[in-house]
């Protein structure tokens, strides 16, 4: 369980986050959703200990993440952030190597080699293996990224906006593949959404912030309705039942 | 809002009522050595202060406003913040300009001087503008370091062929802005750098639309290559006058137009009297204290300029924090 | 199974599976044979340009130790090894401070020499002097003085460059901003202690005090290889950690890497090393960019334990070869810091504009 007690960290006069209590699942899809501004990537950095709080206290499975010794904490948590740049020449093996980083500390393992090889494996990305990064495609860097997250085989897997720069082929390639992370090796996925409809159909849970706060917070059948959503938004929404999944229009 | 807008109608008169104010200072700075003159007759006080007074706040004023002037150019016309005559290489070219003249042209006139030193300096930022235009990483950072980097190879180059002419001592003179030689007859040359930074503020709307960029300003019809090209002559005119003449004053095209914008906006055309009026209240404070410091000797007001304008550049920047940078 | 893409510009049809089972993990080790050939065997690539540097670098030396001698070989050779000491420690120190500070900072454009440090060694030196008095500390034996500057200056580096980095989130632009204009300021400031402690005479008083490649001080070659040798040994202890940082700050915090410690001990590194090379032969600007960029365009690799062999190799090897084109064909009309600068300066331009159009 990731605790998240009372955290709020400000910029100047601007309140980013607001006094935010929340515990995250052991497993499952998690996805926070919210308008520009509304905290949720700054909430993840924090939980993900990039950022720090000016107050309140992020603990993961009890080790407090800022005061813990980082390496335990690495083993447990793991964050794909919307950063693709890397100034480093590697290939895509040498990244997904470095997940391994926290149990190995640079030294390879017999057990490090198979866990990287899987994941480069579950991520479709043997093709690809030896190519250097700067070479790739958005969407296949992306995947090469999320190997490294896997390799690093945390409890926990944070995701600030994935699916930014990906079309939706690949989007949904890699919703289906978090699903699984979360059906198949019990992983607790949390990601932070731009596309509701998404978060609707592939998640477990739905977090929605506005203006720094948890406003809405249940499964989809609850936080994907009309007033939940216009409460969030401030606009309009129409959501439509299709082939069983929550479907949230709002173009018009 | 409103508290910025009349702060910035404030601006230009309290730093011109800050210019008046050092000015006398600096007129009457060393009153006690025209005293002591006037022991002997009244005229020859009178002739220190227009002979030597009147000429060095007056450099003082010139370099002062023309830097920042330059500086405050060159920024917009790079669109970035961190351009300025020293940090695109201009000031060191416009050094080794002087340096080469100085060898090959020994004996001759300083117009012809600042005529070669405008000549590198120009040819020195042309190149800098060339590189950065063909990298592809423009990063705010990036393009100022590139021409740090520029400016430092002038720079070697200079001080290797100061090394076997016997001049390097003259070269780190040159290289560090000193007033303590000014008198009547050796500083005005410097009245060519105030009126090219005059005729900046009355073109300062093409060189706004000019740094914009090339398709904003052709689409407004302000010929871009035309206004490109005349506002780098202005900033390597300016650099190399005031290099030749007195010295170069090290970042101050690139503290006081950040200091003044960052108070007052970016607007060129009503920053530019403030810019202009800030660094020559800064170069005039700057020499005051050069002068008071060890008295009766002297510090160079480029190392005083280093020590203050830097410093309060810094503690700026560290305040404002990611503001600043994200600006 | 998901199949969350299918790559249309992948070079080899092979199955996935197959390959996967059957190519080599290790960093250490080879990879596959079919990848495009420059990434294909990084092991001998490097074995390769390790042994053609070293050879290179022994071919320089030996000129530079044997060129005009004239038969004078008890005079000449313990001089000039002496040289290749002091220029061998200055080169390394300068080498692997730089590619050490360019993975902190994840910029190739900047050195420690570009962000002020060795102008805030002078400085530290200066200040000394200052408070001391010239005559106290010339009185001074000039090991200790080396060890007082050397550790004030790791001391105020550190301190000055943790303030500016802070948490990491002021930004890099605020932090290059900040080394450019204290450069600046270091050396202002020191020249300005010059001119109150001696106003008449403070150029010689800084030429006294300091060294330069003219004037190399070779008194403190013992201790400055000491603390190199300390340096060195941390520095590639840590390499693992380095290649991390690598990744820029986030994913290494991510990663596990303590990484507010680990910056801060790299730092002192850096701080230590520049003490080395500034003590011995004064502020040099652009050997480190020249020999951290020759290494990277050489190794193509991000593993630290290489690029700073490499890039220790290049930059002696510039030393030497420099100090020898000064002594017999400049004959030492010119100074070899000038040398290095138009010559790394004018490098690195020419690799901006290649880049550019690769």
């Amino acid at each position: 369980m990731i605790a998240i007690d009372s955290v709020t960290k400000s910029y100047g006069d601007a309140t980013v986050v607001d006094a935010v209590s929340l515990t995250l699942p052991d497993s499952g899809v998690t996805s926070i959703i919210g308008p520009n501004g509304a905290g949720k990537s700054t909430l993840l950095s924090i939980v993900s200990r990039i950022l720090g709080a000016d107050a309140g206290v992020v603990s993961v499975e009890g080790l407090d993440v800022f005061s813990a010794p980082s390496r335990e904490v690495a083993k447990r948590l793991s964050i794909l952030r919307q950063d693709q740049h890397l100034t480093a020449r590697i290939t895509v093996r040498e990244l997904v190597e470095f997940g391994r980083f926290p149990h190995s500390h640079g030294r390879l393992t017999p057990e490090c080699r198979e866990a990287v090889a899987s994941a480069i494996e579950y991520c479709d990305l043997a093709e690809l293996a030896d190519r250097p990064i700067h070479q790739l495609s958005g969407g296949q860097r992306q995947r090469a990224f999320v190997a490294m997250v896997l390799a690093q085989d945390t409890r926990y897997v944070l995701l600030d906006e994935p699916l930014n720069n990906l079309d939706m082929v690949h989007a949904t390639g890699l919703m289906r593949l978090l699903r699984s992370l979360a059906d198949d090796h019990g992983k607790s996925i949390v990601l932070v959404l731009h596309d509701i409809n998404y978060a609707s159909v592939y998640s477990d849970r739905i977090i929605a912030m506005r203006g720094g706060a948890v406003v809405q917070d249940g499964p989809p059948t609850e936080v994907i309705t009309e007033a939940a959503l216009e409460d969030v938004y401030g606009m309009e929404f129409r959501v439509h039942e299709v082939d069983g999944e929550r479907i949230a229009a709002y173009y018009r | 809002m409103t508290a910025r807008t009349t702060f910035a109608a404030v601006a230009p008169w309290a730093a011109a009522a800050l210019v008046l104010l050092l000015a006398v200072v600096s007129l009457l700075l060393g009153a006690a050595d025209v005293n002591v003159w006037a022991l002997f007759t009244d005229a020859e006080a009178w002739q220190v202060v227009t002979v030597s007074r009147v000429p060095r706040t007056a450099a003082l004023i010139l370099s002062g406003a023309a830097l920042a002037v330059a500086g405050l150019i060159m920024q917009h016309l790079a669109r970035n913040r961190f351009v300025a005559p020293s940090t695109a290489g201009t000031v060191d070219a416009a050094g080794l300009g002087l340096l080469v003249a100085t060898i090959s042209f020994a004996g001759s006139s300083i117009m012809v001087k600042i005529v070669i030193a405008m000549l590198f300096a120009l040819a020195g930022t042309a190149l800098f503008i060339g590189v950065i235009q063909r990298i592809q990483f423009k990063d705010v950072i990036f393009v100022p370091l590139v021409g740090l980097v520029l400016g430092g190879v002038f720079a070697a180059i200079a001080e290797f062929i100061a090394y076997r002419f016997n001049l390097t001592q003259t070269l780190s003179i040159w290289m560090n802005g000193d007033f303590s030689g000014v008198i009547q007859g050796r500083y005005e040359t410097l009245w060519l750098a105030g009126a090219v930074a005059l005729i900046a503020y009355l073109f300062a709307n093409r060189f706004t639309a000019a740094g914009m960029g090339r398709e904003f300003a052709t689409n407004i019809g302000v010929n871009y290559r035309a206004w490109m090209t005349t506002g780098l002559v202005i900033a390597a005119m300016v650099t190399a006058v005031v290099v030749v003449t007195v010295g170069a004053i090290p970042f101050l095209g690139l503290i006081v137009p950040n200091i003044v914008t960052l108070m007052l906006g970016d607007n060129l055309r009503r920053v530019l009297p403030t810019t202009a009026l800030t660094g020559a209240a800064l170069v005039l404070a700057c020499d005051i204290l050069g002068r008071t410091l060890i008295y009766p000797y002297e510090i160079a007001v480029g190392t005083i300029v280093g020590v203050i304008g830097s410093g309060v550049f810094l503690v700026l920047i560290m305040r404002r924090r990611n503001t600043y940078a994200a600006a | 199974m998901p199949r969350p893409e299918r790559t249309s510009s992948s070079p080899a049809e092979t199955s996935p599976r197959e390959t996967v089972a059957t190519v080599p993990v290790g960093p250490e080790r080879a990879h596959r044979p079919s990848a495009p050939s420059e990434h294909a065997h990084p092991s001998r690539r490097t074995a390769l340009l390790f042994a053609g540097l070293a050879l290179a670098l022994g071919g320089a030396i030996a000129l530079f130790l044997t060129w005009g001698v004239d038969g004078h070989w008890d005079f000449a050779l313990p001089r000039r090894l002496e040289q290749v000491a002091a220029l061998a420690v200055v080169g390394i120190a300068i080498a692997v401070s730089t590619v050490v500070f360019q993975t902190l900072t994840q910029n190739r454009i900047l050195t420690p020499s570009i962000m002020g440090f060795d102008a805030l060694y002078v400085l530290v030196a200066t200040t000394l002097v200052f408070f001391l008095g010239a005559a106290t500390a010339e009185a001074i034996d000039p090991l200790a003085m080396f060890a007082l500057n050397a550790g004030l200056m790791m001391g105020a580096a550190t301190a000055l460059f943790r303030w500016v980095l802070g948490d990491g989130t002021r930004g890099l632009y605020t932090m290059v901003l900040v080394g450019v204009i204290a450069g600046t300021f270091f050396s202002s400031l020191t020249s300005f202690m010059f001119r109150v402690m001696n106003p008449n005479e403070f150029d010689t008083l800084m030429d006294q005090l300091f060294a330069s490649f003219n004037a190399i001080d070779t008194g403190l070659l013992g201790i400055a290889a000491v603390l190199l040798g300390a340096g060195i040994v941390a520095v590639y202890w840590m390499a693992p950690r380095l290649d991390v940082l690598g990744l820029g700050r986030e994913r290494a915090i991510t990663l596990g890497l303590p990484y507010q410690r680990t910056v801060t001990t790299l730092l002192l590194i850096v701080a230590a090393l520049v003490s080395v090379s500034t003590a011995l032969v004064g502020p040099i600007t652009f050997l480190g960019l020249l020999a951290a960029n020759v290494a990277y365009q050489l190794t193509r690799t991000h593993r630290h334990v290489i690029n700073l062999t490499a890039a220790a190799l290049i930059s002696v090897l510039a030393l030497v070869l420099g100090q020898a084109l000064l002594a017999h064909v400049l004959h030492f009309n010119g100074t070899l810091s000038a040398i290095i600068n138009v010559v790394g300066g004018i490098y690195f331009i020419v690799l901006l504009l290649r880049e550019a159009h690769a």
